[in-house]
């Protein structure tokens, strides 16, 4: 399999770019576009009917990304208004039973009567890795992007911890922590909350070729990863051997991780909702329509704006010269 | 005279400019935190989609209305008036917004995806312009000039 490689953004990198300017942005060269969905995105399929919710993959994740987890300064910096709240994982370090700073990825269980019998899926959840991520696409600061590989990142040398990434996901996926980040060094009291976090796919492993710990960790090979196209292929004949259903294609406008199931996704979510295992860090599996979708109509209308500005004002002069002739007032 | 820019161009231009800066505040996660929100009437500004797409619409609004000014400005105006520095000054902080503007406005669509740092500095440079816009706008406010034009001769 052949991975994109990417390039990390260090912290000096990014302190240097900004003092060259960020006009230099405006150089063509600096604009790298790139269709999102292409082939050169990486998905992921999962085979619920496969995992047995073991949480070997949740180990590997927690152990492996554990250096980039945070390790906030304490005592934090009392918030102005008051309503701001801390967010403070770093003493439930342990929870693995929910989305945190410290925990990207847990397994959610489901058990549902389906064709007659009760059936238990285990469904392994963390970010999705979004193909048009509204997280990334609405961040005001920049801090959240996506990557050619179809990677979704926030940077924690950037990020201020606002958690509006968090707000307008879907799924509600990012994870707070205060404390840390770049928010204590502008104005801790008054804006900023730290930093969020979530699952990065691995993406250092994936530079170089490597597939993310989750993936090659589970002992009943429930991931797979591969360029996006071909796991949309893999997914549907998956779906179609076990007479089954997939998560992920098409929600939120499509994602890059797709889920199949022996058992109806709204099913599950249903049996969720009844074990009340839903809620703060504990995505849902119902229906989500393209978030972004308004603003991809709307962007040619204010993209070309200007040209119909343009167009009026010339047509509008020329109407008005024409007029001012027949009237006998021409100049 | 015919050939004067009409006043609504301007009231068009200063509730448009407003509006936008408003709405450009509302993506950051501020309103709500600072009670703004709690406000009655006032609670739309916590919604984060809606205020985008209300900085989408206001935006095609303003750029088509500098595409106006510009065609205007190139076929007839300039004849007769000529920039003011604060005014070229704030042309050029327009040009910077709008540039920008257009290209996270490109990076929201499903086809179109750059690289996260040039989305990062893309979003700082569009942030930096629309506060260099603001205290352009101040001065020329405070110095008594804020036209951007003045007549010729
Ligand atoms: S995905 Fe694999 S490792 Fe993770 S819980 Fe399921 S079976 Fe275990
Ligand atoms: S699932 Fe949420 S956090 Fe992940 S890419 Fe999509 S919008 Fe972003
Ligand atoms: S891809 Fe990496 S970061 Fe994401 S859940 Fe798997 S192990 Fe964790």
């Amino acid at each position: 399999m052949s991975l994109t490689k990417k390039t990390v953004l260090s912290r000096r990198g990014f302190l240097r770019a900004l003092g060259l300017g960020g006009l230099s942005v405006l150089a063509p060269a600096a604009v790298q576009a790139r269709a999102k969905g292409s082939e050169h995105e990486l998905a992921t399929l999962l085979d619920l009917s496969r995992c047995v919710g073991c949480g070997a993959c949740v180990a590997a994740c927690r152990q492996g990304n554990a250096p980039k987890f945070p390790e906030p300064v304490k005592p934090f910096p009392a918030m102005v208004p008051a309503r701001s709240k801390p967010e403070d994982w770093s003493e439930k370090r342990e929870v693995d039973d929910r989305l945190t700073p410290y925990n990207w990825l847990f397994i959610q269980t489901a058990e549902v009567d389906w064709k007659g019998e009760r059936v238990t899926v285990h469904i392994p959840r963390r970010c999705l890795h979004c193909v048009n991520p509204p997280c990334a696409n609405l961040c005001p600061w920049g801090a959240a992007g996506k990557q050619d590989n179809g990677i979704v990142r926030i940077n924690d040398q950037v990020c201020l911890g606002g958690a509006k990434c968090r707000d307008v996901c879907p799924w509600k996926i990012p994870q707070r922590q205060t404390g840390v980040g770049l928010y204590l060094k502008l104005l801790p009291r008054f804006g900023g909350n730290g930093v969020m976090y979530k699952c990065d796919r691995c993406h250092e492993l994936v530079a170089q070729g490597e597939q993310p710990r989750c993936v090659t960790a589970c002992p009943f090979g429930v991931q797979s990863i591969g360029p996006r196209p071909e796991m949309i292929e893999r997914a549907r004949a998956l779906a179609r051997d076990m007479d089954g259903y997939i998560y992920g294609l098409e929600e939120n406008g499509g994602t890059n991780t797709f889920y199949v199931s022996p058992v109806p996704f709204d099913l599950l979510d249903a049996a969720l909702a009844q074990a009340q295992a839903k809620g703060p860090g504990r995505p849902h599996l119902g229906t989500v329509a393209d978030s972004m979708a308004d603003e991809s109509n709307l962007a040619w209308a204010t993209l070309l704006a200007p040209l119909a500005g343009v167009a009026a004002g010339t047509l509008g002069l020329i109407a008005g010269s024409n007029k001012d002739k027949e009237d006998g007032h021409g100049e | 005279m015919a050939n004067r820019p009409a006043p609504w161009i301007s009231r068009l231009y200063l509730g448009t400019v407003a509006a936008l800066a408003l709405t450009g505040m509302a993506q950051m996660p501020i309103f709500k935190r600072y009670y703004i929100a709690d406000i009655p009437g006032l609670g739309w500004l916590a919604d984060y989609y809606l205020t985008n797409k209300l900085h989408y619409g206001l935006a095609a609004l303003l750029l088509a209305l500098c595409g106006f000014a510009l065609a205007r400005w190139l076929l007839d105006w300039r004849r007769r008036w000529r920039l003011t520095a604060l005014g070229r000054t704030r042309v050029l902080f327009l040009a910077g917004l709008a540039c920008t503007g257009g290209l996270r406005v490109l990076k929201n669509r499903p086809d179109w995806s750059f690289d996260p740092f040039t989305v990062m500095l893309v979003d700082w440079t569009h942030l930096g312009f629309a506060v260099l816009l603001g205290l352009a706008a101040l001065a020329a406010v405070v110095a008594g000039r804020s036209a951007f034009a003045r007549p010729r001769g």
